[in-house]
């Protein structure tokens, strides 16, 4: 901020402008605006660098990676942290910190994945229900609350026991789990938002419910689903770490964290190491999230602050 | 002016009977009761009365707010479908009161004002605006702003420009001052005159202030327990020649505390 | 008046937020004795700020300094929080806007009042039962038995509004701030109030800081009246002269209402000169 200030670049004057000249300025105003709260968050700032340090890693994988993750060499098994294996090796002579890395992806796939199935059907499904009521209220909550009704892990189990293992078929079982909530958060924000005087104001417009819907309430109920699906991140980072440990998720040889752990546990009193490591990686990215899940629902959802 | 003296007159909004209730059964309360008016195209109409007393209910009801009514409402001496249509909205506006309330708080001024055009398919959307934010004192300096930059008689600006920049015949004011300091009411009275005078909308007012509504309009209903109990002019008002007792008590409450001094 | 009730000297609110420091109330300076003072002000004048430091009931993070804050010869500023909560109350009430908000919802009106009378007056419960619907009485409430029994949702704006008046004067305060009480009102039923408000005020011979933005109300309810712009004070007027007041911002208020007596074609819209900002406030006597 400092330098910035004393040094003002043409972007930062173009940032601070007290009169913008176009929208792109405008809303990139807010954007800049926004990023100074973020940036004062220690959560919001300690989670996210986790979670983008992970994300690096998992794309330049092939880059990162010391050794191929499915060679096995079993003269070399459990050995532990070296130079040549940076996090030792596992029970097929595997390079565990190689492995560990391909987990990454695998894990962002899925959680980054299920957020995209479930946030948009949980804010369309909630977003309707809230604004038009009426019947069209009543089916899709009672749907709702039959999807609420099953743990989420349950749920996914049956999923997975009917389509068959698979990281995809997790990854639907998860989504399905996942919605409904959004669903519940997005049709209670939008009650309170459809008896505003703005949404007055368009219906006067004679706007059409659909115009409405995604013009004027989505974006009210955008913040909160965010918040949301960063909190839910983390129990949905386990649950597919649950399912690949419970070998419904990912399959071996897949460097899924949940199916390492899995196939770690039987070694866990000779060679705790192997173990702990995914353990360790699950652990800090759903922390990560959920730490920026809470920095952020102290910025944007004051009620909650 | 009576409704009988206003029969030669272009007739733009009218209420015969009006009765609004809601709930059903034991538990229903008469909002409105058998209401009659008539406005006359370019006058301004104000309601006023306490809170409760049904006013904001009648606004509500003209604007297609609450669909659910008996009576008529005539709009141009045709009765109003109870869903009304397109075309009612793009000649009947409405001013909301609480301008913090009343403008989307992630929308810009510019989006705020090109919606309604697009809805209703007007052209040269960027000249429009433009003219409109002129008109309601604001300038192109503001379309790239978003509400919470604004002070509360800015925003109220920007609501005013958004009912005007489809140039509708009649604007319904739902208290459009009372949220406000007193010296932007003053403002933004000012704008609702000159823009009266400029444009020959018809208002339709309603305010539980009389002094406001007196500035602003020529005729007042004034309403108590949903009926409306006296039509006067803003002379009668100013001169204290009311008939109805409730009337009476009305203006000396609103005169001040101790109204002999 | 001997000695004022109440003595400012010199107080600044100042907030610490994101973006650097605000002066809500910059250097204000007045005495309230036993009378009726308004504060009048538009919004973020600092007037509820300048209330509200009476009792200590700044936001967190609000700084208060003051060269003198005393009441009574206590120094409000010095004193510690049990000694504050005594005077809460007890010296100094408060009155705020919605009775709504200020009413536990869940607990019968009546039953508010006594708890509010035993908290600082120790007495049998019977004894405080009786205080409070006398007290009810004397507020205008018809039928105080009926009214006792309610629950907060059951009862009317102006309704609510006697029973804050009722609770906060029972245990007879020295000082009475407030803030707002009948902007939330009907007409008819503000001019009740205040004739309650009023009588009790006078026939006990307490103070009232009464704040409120309505200029006609306070000229004609108030013995005098303090003007606030941008955090000072700009003119402390009687009342009844308020109508012929010399700052150039009172002015500009008064001119920017509409009238009832004539009509006007166009309204004042007060120009702000900066220079209100640091000239000195215009003090004029009672005669």
């Amino acid at each position: 901020m400092a330098d910035t200030i004393t040094r003002p670049s043409s972007l930062s004057a173009w940032l601070r402008e007290p009169v913008p000249t176009s929208s792109w300025q405008a809303r990139a105003q807010q954007l800049w605006l926004s990023w100074g709260a973020l940036r004062s968050n220690p959560s919001v700032m300690f989670g996210g660098t986790v979670i983008i340090i992970v994300t690096l890693l998992a794309v330049f994988a092939p880059l990162v990676a010391t050794h191929d993750i499915y060679a096995q060499d079993l003269s070399i098994r459990l050995q532990k942290p070296s130079s040549v294996h940076w996090l030792g090796t596992d029970e097929l002579g595997r390079d565990v910190y190689s492995r560990l890395i391909f987990g990454a992806r695998i894990t962002l796939y899925i959680a980054g994945l299920t957020a995209v199935i479930a946030a948009p059907i949980g804010l369309i499904v909630g977003t309707t229900a809230g604004y038009i009521g009426g019947w069209v209220d009543t089916v899709l909550m009672r749907i709702v609350d039959v999807f609420l009704a099953f743990p989420s892990l349950i749920l996914a189990l049956a999923f997975v026991a009917a389509l068959g293992p698979g990281i995809e078929n997790a990854i639907i079982a998860i989504s399905l789990a996942a919605w409904p909530p959004i669903a519940r958060l997005a049709r209670a924000e939008t009650l309170s938002i459809r008896k505003s005087d703005y949404i007055a104001a368009v219906r006067l417009q004679k706007a059409s419910s659909l115009r409405i819907i995604f013009n004027h309430i989505m974006p009210m109920c955008i913040p909160s689903v965010i918040v949301r699906v960063t909190l839910n991140m983390a129990a949905i980072i386990l649950t597919a770490a649950g399912l690949g440990f419970l070998g419904l998720g990912a399959q071996p040889p897949s460097p899924e964290w949940g199916t390492m752990l899995s196939s770690a546990r039987e070694f866990i009193f000779t060679n705790g190491m192997i173990a702990a490591i995914p353990g360790t990686a699950i652990l800090l990215v759903s922390l990560a999230f959920n730490l920026l899940g809470d920095g952020l629902r102290d910025m944007m959802d004051p009620r909650h602050g | 002016m009576m409704p009988s003296q206003i029969l030669g007159k272009d007739r733009i909004l009218e209420a015969v009977g009006l009765h609004v209730s809601f709930g059903t059964g034991a538990l229903s309360t008469v909002a409105v009761d058998d209401v009659s008016f008539v406005i006359a195209r370019g006058e301004a109409y104000g309601l006023i009365g306490e809170s409760g007393c049904g006013k904001s209910t009648i606004l509500r009801t003209i604007a297609g707010l609450v669909e659910t009514y008996d009576g008529a409402l005539l709009f141009g001496n045709r009765e109003l479908p109870r869903k009304r249509d397109k075309d009612f909205f793009r000649r009947v506006q409405m001013v909301f009161q609480d301008p913090y309330g009343s403008l989307h708080p992630r929308k810009m001024v510019e989006s705020v004002l090109a919606e309604p055009l697009a809805i209703h398919r007007f052209d040269n959307p960027r000249k429009r605006i433009d003219a409109v934010l002129e008109a309601v004192g604001l300038g192109p300096a503001f379309r790239f702003r978003y509400p919470h930059e604004l002070s509360g008689g800015q925003r109220q600006r920007v609501a005013i420009a958004r009912a005007l920049v489809i140039e509708p015949e009649v604007l319904l004011l739902d208290e459009p001052t009372s949220a406000l300091d007193v010296s932007v009411q003053a403002e933004i009275l000012n704008l609702l005159k000159t823009l009266r005078r400029e444009r020959n909308v018809t208002y339709f007012m309603v305010s539980h202030d009389i002094a406001v509504i007196t500035h602003l309009c020529d005729r007042i209903a004034v309403m108590a327990e949903g009926r409306i109990i006296e039509e006067m002019t803003a002379a009668d008002v100013r001169g204290g020649r009311a008939r109805e007792p409730y009337t009476r008590t009305f203006l000396e409450a609103s005169a001040g505390y101790v109204t002999a001094s | 008046m001997v000695k004022p009730l109440l003595e400012v000297e010199d107080l600044n609110i100042s907030f610490h937020g994101g973006r650097g420091v605000t002066h809500a109330v910059r250097g204000v300076s007045f005495c309230i004795g036993r009378e009726k003072v308004g504060i009048v002000g538009e919004s973020g004048s600092g007037k509820s700020q300048t209330g509200r430091a009476m009792l200590r009931l700044t936001p967190k993070g609000a700084d208060i300094t003051a060269k003198k804050l005393s009441f009574d010869g206590i120094d409000l500023l010095a004193a510690t929080e049990p000694e504050m909560r005594k005077i809460r109350g007890k010296r100094i009430s408060m009155i705020l806007q919605d009775p709504k908000f200020s009413l536990n919802p869940l607990m019968r009106v009546g039953q508010q009042i006594v708890e509010a009378y035993r908290v600082h007056t120790p007495s049998s419960k019977a004894e405080a039962r009786d205080k409070a619907m006398a007290m009810l009485e004397a507020v205008n409430i018809r039928n105080p038995q009926r009214v006792f029994e309610l629950l907060p949702h059951e009862v009317s704006g102006g309704m609510g509004q006697r029973i804050m008046i009722a609770m906060m004067l029972i245990l007879e305060p020295d000082l009475i701030i407030a803030d707002e009480p009948t902007s939330a009102l009907d007409v008819t039923v503000r001019r009740q109030v205040l004739t309650i408000l009023d009588e009790l005020v006078t026939r006990r011979g307490a103070g009232l800081m009464f704040i409120s933005h309505d200029l006609n109300l306070v000229a004609d309810f108030c013995d005098r009246v303090l003007v606030m712009y941008a955090g000072r004070i700009v003119e402390d007027i009687p009342a009844r002269d308020l109508r012929h007041a010399e700052h150039p911002y009172t002015r500009a208020l008064l001119d920017s209402l509409p009238r009832l007596d004539r009509p006007v074609d166009m309204l004042t819209v007060p120009k702000r000169d900066p220079a209100w900002l640091t000239s000195p406030t215009i003090r004029r006597a009672s005669t």
